[in-house]
């Protein structure tokens, strides 16, 4: 598969997505591009005839906000219509502001309440250890959303319970609704303290597929994995890149058009 | 005398447990306070202790029910339906997934530990929320039936579990169906509508009524949430007064759904017998619930408030 062509057309398809909508979150959206395709398309075990195997491995999005991504590789790989991509956030469409998953095909979890989706997916990786099943838990989560004391109740649990049937990944681009991490409510050193709450951890270029897919396939046992993937927010967009006014602001036709415009191959 | 609700509540899960091996249960570092140290005796595999948090404690309750596991949680009222409200929202509600709560160590009858760990609140954050059924039992036999039933219904439910020993009031053939209320004693004046431990209450002010020749209904309204609107709407014909009474706040509890379904009907006058808009503070339970007004005498005064 051509991933750079593939990113730039789903980057597209988000941007359809958003403009279309005249809300939603471009910044956070474009910067994880590269980790859900390495998720869907090299790692996952999953199958879009059948959503709802049991064994399959699970995708809990935490930064849910981000989930036009989400939508648009679910799209592509035939959970749905692409069609369906257009009604994002419109009244009777299955494509929430926040990912569903009673509504969309191939969604595992809903998302969107911060913090919640790491503890979400440490539970479902518990639950399959006492099943004795083999499928594992990823999650995306956001640097912010790190803030959350609920995102180290659920490392403390992953730890002590040697999940290692469960990855957190972080889409670490700095910045945040207010501003960057820093001005907001600094991380410090978010791989030292994964490590201290006894995570093995690996650093990555978070727009480098291979690198990404390497490290999910780093095989670790009896603990629980952390991959801080290194991101540039909006990226793919010139005017979008690093730029936190563009966590939650709608396009106006100019910017939609230059936007897109980028995306072609 | 019986034994506690939260003892019941503990060996109704253990049982259960010997029933259905999708049953697991999850605790907040207090298994010998919720007594679900009952179950893991006899469990252990299937019993997690989340440590203090409360709030990844119903997460990984969801990740167990996404899974096809029926999980119990349980830690005290406040810190369940309280600290943890949102995550029972977003997590388990949202998706109606199956998970069962047991809150122990509900309403004043704490006791001494005080205002900071007396849930006054639980009943009105968990009716709040959709897909919920809110189950009040009132003594250890109802309790073993309300955790059963629990099992039985897919989606979330709250079992509200008080900590003192209590006195048995149903008998074991005493038909318990969620979102039937028991009527417990016929009357035809005033109608005494109740739940949990205010209910040998109730039948205790029926007397005071009667013997004053009042005709006075008790009603056992062991599920709040779905609330019984027939037999409310019947009472409300039927009699002069309704008058509620809960070990909880009047504002979002038992009264304020009666209330609710009342709202519109002729009839009866609602009087509300409850914790008014208070902390609640250290002391006995006994003495709480005197300090309180939350007492047969208080309910019949009340009662005969609505009537003259």
């Amino acid at each position: 598969m051509q991933y750079e062509k593939k990113a730039k057309e789903l980057r597209a398809e988000i941007l359809k997505m958003l403009y279309a909508c005249q809300s939603g979150h471009p910044g956070g959206s474009l910067s994880c591009v590269e980790m859900l395709m390495a998720l869907y398309y090299e790692v996952m075990k999953v199958d879009p005839k059948n959503p709802g195997n049991p064994d399959r491995d699970r995708f809990v999005f935490s930064k849910g906000h981000g989930c036009p991504t989400l939508y648009a590789i679910l799209a592509d790989l035939g959970y749905f219509p692409k069609e369906d991509l257009a009604d994002l956030r419109q009244i009777n469409s299955h494509l929430q502001g926040h990912p569903d998953c009673k509504k969309t095909p191939g969604v595992d979890m809903n998302t969107g309440s911060l913090g919640q989706g790491a503890s979400l997916a440490m539970g479902l990786a518990l639950a399959a250890k006492h099943a004795k099943k083999d499928y594992k838990v990823y999650t995306v989560l956001g640097d912010g959303e790190c803030q959350e004391g609920l995102v180290w109740e659920a490392a403390m649990a992953a730890a002590h319970y040697k999940l290692d049937n469960l990855v957190f990944m972080l889409d670490h681009n700095g910045l945040q609704i207010d501003g960057s991490n820093d001005e907001v409510m600094g991380l410090g050193d978010i791989m030292k303290k994964f490590d201290a709450f006894g995570f093995a951890c690996f650093q990555v270029d978070g727009h480098d597929i291979a690198a990404i897919t390497e490290a999910l396939k780093a095989p670790v046992s009896g603990k629980p994995k952390f991959i801080c993937c290194e991101t540039v927010k909006g990226k793919g967009v010139s005017f979008m890149e690093n730029q936190f006014g563009w966590h939650g602001s709608p396009m106006n036709k100019e910017q939609f058009e230059k936007a897109l415009s980028e995306q072609e191959v | 005398m019986g034994k506690s609700l939260r003892v019941a509540y503990g060996e109704a899960l253990a049982k259960l447990g010997a029933k259905n091996d999708k049953v697991v249960v999850l605790d907040a570092d207090l298994a010998h306070a919720t007594q679900t140290c009952l179950f893991k005796d006899a469990y252990p595999d299937r019993h997690f202790n989340m440590g203090i948090a409360e709030a990844n404690m119903m997460c990984a309750a969801a990740g167990f029910a996404h899974t096809g596991f029926i999980p119990f949680a349980s830690t005290f009222a406040l810190f369940g339906a309280g600290r943890a409200f949102e995550q029972i929202r977003n997590s388990i509600c949202y998706t109606n997934c199956n998970v069962k709560f047991g809150f122990s160590h509900s309403g004043l009858s704490v006791g001494e530990d005080g205002g900071s760990h007396q849930s006054i609140e639980d009943i009105a954050l968990m009716r709040e929320m959709p897909n919920m059924t809110v189950l009040v039992p009132c003594d250890p036999a109802e309790m073993e039936k309300a955790v059963m039933a629990a099992a039985e219904i897919d989606g979330p439910v709250y079992i509200r579990v008080a900590r003192p020993v209590c006195e048995d009031i149903t008998a074991e053939d005493t038909p318990f169906v969620p979102g039937k209320a028991n009527v417990m004693k016929e009357g035809s004046d005033v109608c005494l509508i109740s739940c949990g431990l205010m209910i040998p209450k109730a039948l205790e002010a029926a007397k005071l009524l009667e013997a004053e020749g009042i005709s006075t209904a008790v009603v056992n309204m062991h599920t709040i949430k779905p609330i019984d609107r027939d037999i409310i709407l019947k009472m409300t014909k039927t009699c002069k007064a309704i008058v509620t009474a809960e070990e909880h706040s009047v504002i979002g509890g038992l009264g304020s759904a009666v209330a609710e379904v009342m709202a519109g009907h002729a009839g009866a006058k609602l009087g509300m017998v409850g914790i008014q808009d208070k902390f609640g503070k250290s002391g006995k339970p006994d003495e709480l619930f005197e300090a309180y007004g939350l007492t047969a005498a208080n309910m019949a005064a009340v009662a005969k408030g609505l009537l003259s």
